[in-house]
This record gives C-alpha cells, sequence and structure tokens, in this order.
C-alpha cells in the first residue's frame, strides 16, 4: 500500500467543515425569534460566527490539502 | 469503562422512558445525516488502499505523526467518557481533571520515550505480540484472549450505551441507534480495517473539539471568565471547594471523594493510567502505525497534548453547570424524581442552554463520533489480537496473507455482531455493566508491570512473566470478591472507610501492581532467564535504540516531551 496515492484526510475533513459552516450560517442568518428562548447567550451570535469559523477553516484545509495531479 | 460512565449509564437507564431532553431541527438532522455520508463514503474510498496484512491491521506503518497522534487520542475520547466526566465534575469538582493530567500526560510521555522504541523496533502487530517475542506463548494467550473478551464487552456495552443516551436525549429509538451506528462502523472498518479506523478518528477527533467547544466559550464569556465562575460556584454552594486539585486531598474525609493524594498520585497516576496507556493495545495500536519511530514518538506527545487540553470540553462544562444552571442537578438515586435532572445530564443540558439549531446538531454529531471512533477502536483492535495472537499461532499457523486478511475482514464483522449481541445482553442484565468494568481494571493493570519488566530487566523470565501476570490478575480480582462479599473491607484495601467506588479502584489497581512486581521478581530470582541472544531488540540494554543524529533540536521528540511536562506542571500549579 502507499497512501501516498490517497487524497489526504484533511481535504475530507475541509470539505465537511465547509459543509458544516454553510448550514450553521443558514440557521444563524434566520429570524432570531424562530430560535429557541431557551438557549442563552444567543446576543453573542453563536451560530454566526462558528459558522464562519467552520467554513474559514474548511476553506483552508479543503484547498491546501486539495487532490493534485502528481508531477 | 470507568465508575463514572457506569453510574452515567445507569441514571439514563433509569430515565429511558421519560421525555427528551433536545430537540433538533431538520437542519441539524442534515449535519448528523452528512456525517454518516461521509464516514460511510471513506470506508468504501480506502478500501481499494488495504490490500495486504500489514496495510489491514496496522496500516502499512504510513501514518504521520499528526495523523497517528490524533486518532491515539480520538480512540480514547468517548462519549460515554465526556458525559460521565462532565457529570463527575458537577458531583467532584475540577478533581476530575486529574483523569486529565497526572492520570494521563506522565503515563503517555514515558510509552513515547522508553516503550515505543521497544514495541516499534521488535516489529511486534500488538501488545500481546510483543509478550510472545519476550516471554512465549502463556503470557501471550492470557494476555491475548482476555483483551479480546474485554474488547467486545466493553464494546458492546458503549453500544447500548450510546443508543441509550441517543433516546433519553433525542428520543431516538434504541434499536434504530444500535443498527445504524454499528452498520455504520462495520462497513467502513471492514473495508480498510485500522487504516479506515485511524482516518475516520481523524475526522471525528476534529467534530467533537469544534461541536463542544461551543459550551465553554460561551460558558466562560457569560460568567465573566474563570474568576466570575469561581465565584458563582462559590455563591451556588457556599463552604465546598470544586475548583482546586490538590487543596483538598491531605485527608481522606475533606474532599467529596474520600480519596487521599496518595491514591490519586500512586494508583490512579501510576497503577491505572500506566497499565491503560502503556499496555491496553487499543490506544497503542494506533501510535505503532506511524510511518518511523520518530513519527510514533512524536504522534504520541501530540496527543499527550491534546489529552491535557480535553478537561476545556469536558471539566469545564461540568464547573459551568455548578456556576450558571438555575436549578441543581441531583444523584442518581433521584433519576425518577418529576422536573429533576440528575448530574449525568450535565453535558446535555449545557449543549441545549448555549447551542441554537445547527450548533445543536453539530454537537449531537460529536458526541455520536465519539461513539463511534471508541467502537470502531475496539472493532480493529479485536480483529488484530484475534488474526496475530489467537487465530495465527494457536489454530492455523501456515496460511498466506490473503487468508489472514480475509480473516481480519470477517472478524471485524463478528467484532460488531458479538459487540451488538453484548449490547442485546446488557439490554436484559444491566448488572453486566458493573461486572465489566471490574473485569478491566484485572487485565489491564499488571499488564504493565509485566511489559515493563520485561522490557527493562533482562533477568526477568518467562515463567516470571507469566506469573507475575497471572498473580495481579488474581489479587485484583480477590480485593473486589471481598469488597463485595463484605463493602466493610473497603477500609482496608482502600485505607478508608469513607472511600468511595472510585477511591477504592485506585487503591486496588495499586495492590495490583505491588503483587505483579513482588511475584515478577519472586519468580525471577528462582527460575531461568533467556540468553542474551533471544532479547535483542526487545530489552533495554541488548537493543541499539536509534540515535536523533544531525535532527534540529525542534524535532526531537525529548525537546517536545520536555515542553509538555513543563505544561502539565504549570497546570497542576495553577489549579492546585
Amino acid at each position: 500500500m502507499s497512501t501516498k496515492a490517497m487524497i489526504s484526510i484533511w481535504f475530507f475533513v475541509g470539505c465537511l467543515l465547509a459543509i458544516y459552516g454553510v448550514l450553521i450560517l443558514l440557521a444563524g442568518f434566520q429570524d432570531p425569534a424562530a430560535n429557541d428562548p431557551n438557549v442563552a447567550m444567543r446576543n453573542l451570535h453563536l451560530q454566526i460566527w462558528w459558522g464562519f469559523g467552520l467554513l474559514g477553516m474548511g476553506l483552508a484545509y479543503g484547498v491546501h490539502f486539495r487532490p493534485r495531479r502528481p508531477k | 469503562m470507568t465508575t463514572v460512565e457506569i453510574l452515567l449509564f445507569a441514571s439514563l437507564f433509569a430515565r429511558v422512558n421519560t421525555s427528551r431532553l433536545i430537540s433538533l431541527s431538520p437542519i441539524d438532522l442534515t449535519i448528523i445525516v452528512l456525517y454518516f455520508c461521509l464516514v460511510l463514503g471513506l470506508g468504501f474510498y480506502i478500501r481499494k488502499f488495504a490490500k495486504t496484512g500489514e496495510d489491514f491491521f496496522i496500516a502499512g506503518r504510513e501514518m504521520t505523526a499528526w495523523i497517528a497522534g490524533l486518532s491515539f487520542i480520538s480512540a480514547n475520547l468517548g462519549s460515554l467518557e465526556m458525559m460521565g466526566y462532565a457529570a463527575a465534575t458537577y458531583q467532584y469538582g475540577i478533581l476530575i481533571a486529574h483523569a486529565y493530567w497526572i492520570a494521563a500526560i506522565p503515563a503517555i510521555l514515558f510509552l513515547a520515550l522508553v516503550m515505543l522504541p521497544f514495541y516499534y523496533i521488535c516489529k511486534t502487530h500488538s501488545v500481546p505480540g510483543y509478550l510472545q517475542l519476550r516471554y512465549g506463548t502463556g503470557a501471550r494467550s492470557l494476555s491475548a484472549v482476555s483483551f479480546a473478551v474485554m474488547t467486545i464487552l466493553m464494546s458492546g456495552i458503549n453500544m447500548y450505551s450510546m443508543a441509550v443516551i441517543m433516546k433519553v436525549i433525542l428520543g431516538w429509538n434504541i434499536h434504530f441507534s444500535i443498527w445504524v451506528s454499528s452498520v455504520t462502523v462495520a462497513i467502513y472498518v471492514m473495508a480498510g480495517g485500522l487504516l479506515s479506523a485511524i482516518f475516520t478518528e481523524v475526522l471525528q477527533f476534529m467534530l467533537i473539539w469544534l461541536g463542544c467547544l461551543v459550551i465553554p466559550v460561551a460558558g466562560l464569556i457569560e460568567t465573566g471568565g474563570w474568576a466570575g465562575l469561581v465565584r458563582r460556584i462559590s455563591e451556588n454552594f457556599p463552604g465546598q471547594d470544586f475548583t482546586h486539585m490538590w487543596r483538598t486531598l491531605g485527608s481522606f474525609s475533606g474532599n467529596p471523594m474520600g480519596v487521599h493524594w496518595t491514591g490519586i498520585a500512586f494508583g490512579w497516576g501510576l497503577a491505572i493510567s500506566f497499565g491503560y496507556w502503556t499496555t491496553d493495545f487499543l490506544v497503542v495500536q494506533r501510535v505503532m502505525a506511524a510511518k518511523d519511530l520518530r513519527s510514533a514518538q512524536m504522534g504520541t506527545i501530540i496527543g499527550s497534548f491534546f489529552k491535557m487540553l480535553v478537561p476545556l470540553i469536558v471539566i469545564l462544562p461540568g464547573l459551568l453547570a455548578l456556576g450558571v444552571l438555575p436549578f441543581k442537578l441531583v444523584p442518581e438515586t433521584m433519576v425518577n424524581t418529576p422536573g429533576a435532572h440528575t448530574y449525568n445530564e450535565a453535558l446535555p443540558l449545557m449543549m441545549a442552554r448555549y447551542c441554537g439549531p445547527g450548533l445543536l446538531g453539530l454537537g449531537v454529531t460529536a458526541l455520536i463520533a465519539g461513539f463511534m471512533s471508541g467502537m470502531a477502536g475496539n472493532v480493529s483492535a479485536f480483529a488484530t489480537v484475534w488474526t496475530y495472537d489467537i487465530y495465527k499461532p494457536l489454530l492455523r499457523k501456515q496460511a498466506s496473507d490473503q487468508h489472514y486478511l480475509s480473516m481480519g475482514r470477517w472478524c471485524s464483522l463478528l467484532g460488531v455482531v458479538a459487540s451488538i449481541g453484548t449490547a442485546y445482553l446488557v439490554m436484559n442484565f444491566s448488572s453486566i455493566i458493573v461486572y465489566a468494568q471490574a473485569v478491566f481494571v484485572f487485565f489491564i493493570v499488571p499488564m504493565f508491570g509485566t511489559v515493563v519488566f520485561g522490557m527493562m530487566w533482562k533477568r526477568t523470565t518467562p515463567s516470571a512473566g507469566f506469573w507475575g501476570l497471572l498473580a495481579g490478575i488474581l489479587v485484583s480480582l480477590l480485593l473486589w470478591l471481598w469488597v463485595k462479599w463484605d463493602p466493610s473491607a473497603v477500609r482496608y484495601v482502600a485505607f478508608s472507610s469513607n472511600a468511595k467506588d472510585m477511591a477504592e479502584n485506585v487503591y486496588r489497581a495499586m495492590w495490583s501492581l505491588i503483587a505483579n512486581v513482588v511475584v515478577t521478581v519472586v519468580v525471577t530470582m528462582f527460575t531461568k532467564p533467556k540468553p542474551d541472544e533471544e532479547l535483542q531488540g526487545l530489552v533495554y540494554g541488548l537493543t541499539a535504540l536509534p540515535t536523533m543524529g544531525d535532527l534540529p533540536i525542534f524535532k526531537r521528540p525529548t525537546i517536545w516531551a520536555g515542553a509538555v511536562a513543563i505544561a502539565f506542571v504549570v497546570l497542576n500549579i495553577l489549579f492546585w
């Protein structure tokens, strides 16, 4: 076996995090009144911050570890 | 499985028919479904790379330090542990952080710097495999069979516990949770063996951290930082100290755990910790898959660094629950009180408190990922030990590599099926979980003595290896039976009649290790050692350990181990 021929696991991690980032951002941008009033610290808009963080991290991993053709 | 996990399981088991704690939105469910799709897709993708036994059982020994290290920690970071230790923190305070610091860091660094070179140089596939090379068939068979049985038992118990937790938190059907998670694990571990397990564990590691980190971030902002949290806890629980790790350990009665500092340092920090982290093949297998010795050592040290940070996502939520919840959680005995929440619901309650839609899905995915990484770890370790340490030496010595590879794949499936069987057994006989935990301690602790004597003292004889291991197991078993038969005997076993289950466990582990050491030394004195030429590559003094040569100083494992050790000391002083 040679794992050198494999797509890096970090690429898969990046893709998943980026998709999660988009989904959590979507949830965060919904009407705040639709959110559960039992959730504390809603004023922090954690979904927005976390969504952007995941999206940024996912894109960074995805681009850096993207599959490349062998030279 | 630890005592706190048993308590968690027991209370959730009792609550299984009550209403759910959390409701998920469609976005949360999408996040969970995407996770399952990716894990399965990874399994199918990796299958074509696992073509030989070496690929399947030891991931071709090609893992980088980061992948080996994150997998090493992820295999240990189960959700049951996360929820159990958060609950125990609500009960005992920051004392529980000892599980992540003194009961982990010294042992992991010892594994990296002292023991890994021997595991790696002798090219064994497993820890029982090392015992075969060092002591012969007796010690290997005893450890392999006990490990295989325990692995399946633990895997089944974890599987059922996960299903119960999903039922309690989300209202999911127990059978649905058991079958969906186990079929997923079976597919990807059968496909790629350890390689699949390691890769998915890296993914799971990221999800666990990113899903659980929301709680400490939001919680510390709400309380105004650590000082604010300490103040709130003091106001909510006047006269009790939940925020110091060593200050209350001067006497058995000065802390809620009923333990003296000697028990924490020697029982938990030496016997249990070194037993688990240096000889439990489930975790050691991950770093043995690294591409070279330096990567294996660096991977272990990277793992120790993240282990040291785990209290952020496990202990801190428990402390935050003490500080911010408007009601008090109750013991497991009051689980059926209407409207009451038990200690064991601390983590899900905090998740529900801070996570809105989307983040909740990420948090629940983190819990599922934790369960699946633990289960995959058990199944892949079981497949290796069964194939290399039981089937090959005892049942079919001469067969092709493809035959053993095929056996490994089927064995992974067998491991999952046996785990499902165990899960249903536990469903009907829940007391099994208590016995399983005790049996786990019986085997793991004396294994450390046997392995470390084998590595460090060339005079240790094969007979001493076997009898020392057996003596440690028997002493642990007899002490456990003694306390079961006469609970007042705990004052002899754990030096205090105040000792709780956890304190009894740590002292029993200490006695087990002492018995192992004494019997190993005595038997060695009266039996014949192996000649030096048979011990090359296995024992200190007869093994050419690779030097780091011209390696730059910042790439040397000893330097990074030193940095982790300093951080460990500083953290203990900070939270003294």
